[in-house]
């Protein structure tokens, strides 16, 4: 027994040290110029989305991610670097997205990623790309008519970890209890599993689902604005500036109305001239 | 690392705390469940023994992540409402009680066979033999390998991050996500697993050693 | 019935596939790694040399103790914030390595261990070295005595890939979940898909251990 417990003084001690250690050992090393790095290798790599319909969705068929996000990346890739540039894409998740950018892993997020006053404290965002709002996907004749109706303690809401709309629903209705999913596909399940009595994020996400399910709608209108930017890490400003300029031509030369209307032109409930720039 | 403890020290407690519960729920029906597959095993009649043999062999070749999301989403969309947590907590014993059930076994079968028929020369039925001389004798050889269960079921239970079953793994990520602090937030999240697992596997192992000595 | 025919179009089917291939992939290569690398650090907690094999053990004993979730995401985001940068796969069979290659130590260690001690004596008596009786005596025996652990490691660390989803590495387990998360009428027969293909991958390596073990012995 005496041996066990000077073990575990040794244990604890070497955690602390470790711990120590490693705290000392972090740092951003991300000051490589991602803009000199694109013009060299002609590609930039995004991170998307692989579960959202709409905006980065992966297809079951040839495995390509598909979507509003993806395309409007490859046309700003195209836009920055010429004709024959590469849009390299890597899946995230709304938990994953914003460490991976800081790691260098990706150069840019463009995955649903409303601009908030938090995360630009962390990551640096370009002019808002897509106007979204916070809305709420219910089963078809549901009680639940608008966010006040999930102010209820005991009402269950489903969210994705990482997401803006979590942090958003807690103040709306703040007797409602967050259930946080790993990403949509896991959160559209368990809405329909009845874990949650609605699934809150923004509308474009919700029409998306509300497309492939005839069962289920989207109410109460938007009760947030979310402007979607795309995430760029700090320090970065010429890829930063390269990217808002693109932006800009890819709206003035059309190419924006015409992805908008590819992707939200048929969407029932959902009035795509609203968005187009 | 002193932030994210200070700011968020309740969180990160009741996560711990629904850990443990959990930890302890699922090792509590497992070991019941388990031990009940396991004499379904060693029974002479064939049915028994091979409804045991294939749950035994079925839950210990699916992943618990399966199982664990199988009753989060198929269960309540078709039969009843059912928690992240509860969901959880079943995946987790139902995953566990094959594993257990292989221990119990292999301790019911390690007690001599002479045993069991000197009982039943001695007027006992089967299930008396079973219940007073051979099941206490196997279970005094499988404590040991249940305290390494339960250090499994502990880290295992992290799969609760998965169905929003708000363990010490989901409220982690929450943290991190909220925070932007990840690396710090694991941190935390990792130590508080220490802090149960490491104590418990050095005690398992001075057990082992104890009773190899005793053996010896 | 009609959902369970169109869950398992071809499409579907093959995309499930395309995820396994990957399963396997990434698996194959953590058993591989990891078997390397547990088998050096088994062997340095056996032979107890001074101060490496105490942090050699203190260091397994950690890894062991923790999820293997959070060590997935310690690979994931913790490590290029060091510096190393990891593709997805890269990642999972890093965390994946690191994982088992801590569990199969301690199993190889105790299969060593295992071992009559009698027979190093033995052996050494007879005139051959240490190392000798290490590598033509103790160790064949002992990889015998270990084949049952280490398979039912091999077995969980398949069986573990499948939480990789959580940073989005497209084996098995997400390709169903991208497949039912589209369509939820296809989520009974995605989780018999799953669970089918998941049981005779790793069934199918447990026979194969039981075979093995038969000749052997």
């Amino acid at each position: 027994m005496k041996k066990l417990f000077r073990n575990l003084t040794v244990l604890f001690t070497m955690l602390g040290l470790g711990l120590i250690l490693t705290s000392c050992g972090t740092r951003d090393t991300s000051n490589a110029s991602v803009w000199q790095n694109a013009e060299k290798t002609k590609s930039i790599t995004w991170g998307v989305k692989a579960d959202t319909k709409l905006f980065g969705l992966m297809d079951v068929k040839d495995s390509k991610i598909k979507g509003f996000d993806a395309d409007i990346a490859r046309a700003l890739t195209r836009q920055m670097l010429g004709k024959d540039a590469k849009a390299n894409f890597v899946q995230v998740s709304s938990q994953t997205r914003i460490p991976l950018l800081k790691n260098g892993n990706i150069d840019a997020i463009i995955a649903t990623m409303t601009i908030t006053p938090d995360r630009a404290k962390i990551v640096d965002f370009s002019d808002s790309y897509f106007d979204a709002g916070q809305s709420l996907l219910v089963k078809k004749g549901s009680p639940i008519k608008n966010v006040r109706d999930l102010n209820k303690p005991g009402t269950k809401v489903i969210g994705v970890v990482g997401a803006n709309s979590v942090e958003n629903i807690k103040k709306f209705a703040p007797k409602a209890k967050v259930l946080e999913l790993q990403d949509y596909a896991q959160a559209l399940t368990a809405l329909k599993s009845n874990q949650g009595a609605a699934l809150t994020t923004d509308n474009g996400i919700l029409f998306g689902m509300a497309v492939e399910n005839p069962g289920y709608q989207v109410v109460g209108g938007t009760f947030t604005k979310e402007p979607y930017g795309i995430a760029i890490n700090k320090g970065q400003t010429d890829m930063k500036s390269h990217v808002n300029k693109a932006l800009k031509e890819i709206v003035k030369s059309g190419e924006y109305n015409q992805i908008i209307k590819k992707w939200f032109g048929n969407v029932s409930g959902f009035n795509y001239k609203e968005v187009e720039r | 690392m002193i932030n994210i403890i200070s700011n968020h020290w309740q969180t990160l407690l009741y996560g711990l705390g629904q850990t443990l519960l959990c930890s302890i729920l699922a090792l509590f029906f497992s070991l019941v469940i388990g031990s009940l597959f396991a004499i379904m095993e060693v029974l002479p009649n064939k049915i028994a023994h091979t409804i045991g043999r294939a749950y035994v062999e079925l839950f210990r070749n699916i992943p618990l992540l399966v199982v664990t999301m199988f009753f989060y989403i198929v269960i309540p969309k078709f039969f009843f409402q059912i928690s992240g947590f509860a969901a959880g907590t079943i995946g987790l014993t139902i995953y566990t009680s094959a594993f257990i059930a292989e221990t119990v076994r292999a301790g019911i079968q390690s007690v001599d066979t002479g045993q069991m028929e000197g009982s039943r020369a001695n007027g006992m039925t089967y299930w008396q033999a079973m219940r007073y001389i051979v099941l206490p004798q196997a279970f005094k050889i499988v404590i040991p390998p249940l305290g390494n269960q339960f250090i499994n079921l502990v880290k295992n239970s992290s799969v609760l991050a998965f169905v929003a079953g708000f363990d010490l793994m989901y409220e982690g990520n929450t943290i991190a996500s909220t925070t932007f602090d990840t690396i710090n937030s694991y941190l935390v999240v990792g130590v508080l697993y220490l802090i149960i697992t490491m104590p418990l596997s050095y005690y398992m192992r001075y057990l082992e050693k104890k009773s190899n000595r005793g053996v010896n | 019935m009609q959902t369970f025919i169109d869950a398992y179009s071809w499409v579907n089917i093959a995309f499930l596939l395309k995820g396994l291939w990957l399963t396997i992939e990434v698996s194959v290569a953590s058993i591989i790694l990891s078997y390397i690398i547990g088998a050096i650090l088994g062997l340095v907690r056996y032979i107890e040399v001074k101060y490496l094999s105490a942090i050699v053990g203190f260091i397994i004993d950690l890894i062991r103790n923790l999820p293997l979730l959070l060590i997935f995401f310690f690979t994931y985001f913790g490590l290029p914030n060091m510096g190393v940068r990891l593709s997805i796969p890269a990642s999972a069979i890093l965390a994946l390595t690191i994982f088992e290659s801590a569990m199969l130590a301690e199993i190889i260690r105790a299969g060593i261990v295992s071992v009559d001690k009698g027979q190093m004596e033995g052996a050494r008596a007879n005139g051959m070295t240490y190392w000798q009786t290490l590598r033509y005596i103790i160790l064949p025996q002992a990889q015998v005595k270990m084949i049952p652990a280490l398979v039912s490691q091999f077995i969980s660390l398949i069986k573990d890939t499948s939480l990789a989803t959580i940073i989005m590495l497209p084996e098995l387990m997400y390709h169903a979940q991208i497949i039912y998360g589209q369509n939820s009428n296809y989520i009974i027969p995605m989780f018999l898909a799953l669970a089918a293909m998941y049981f005779v991958v790793c069934y199918a390596l447990s026979l194969l251990s039981r075979y093995i073990e038969k000749r052997v012995n």
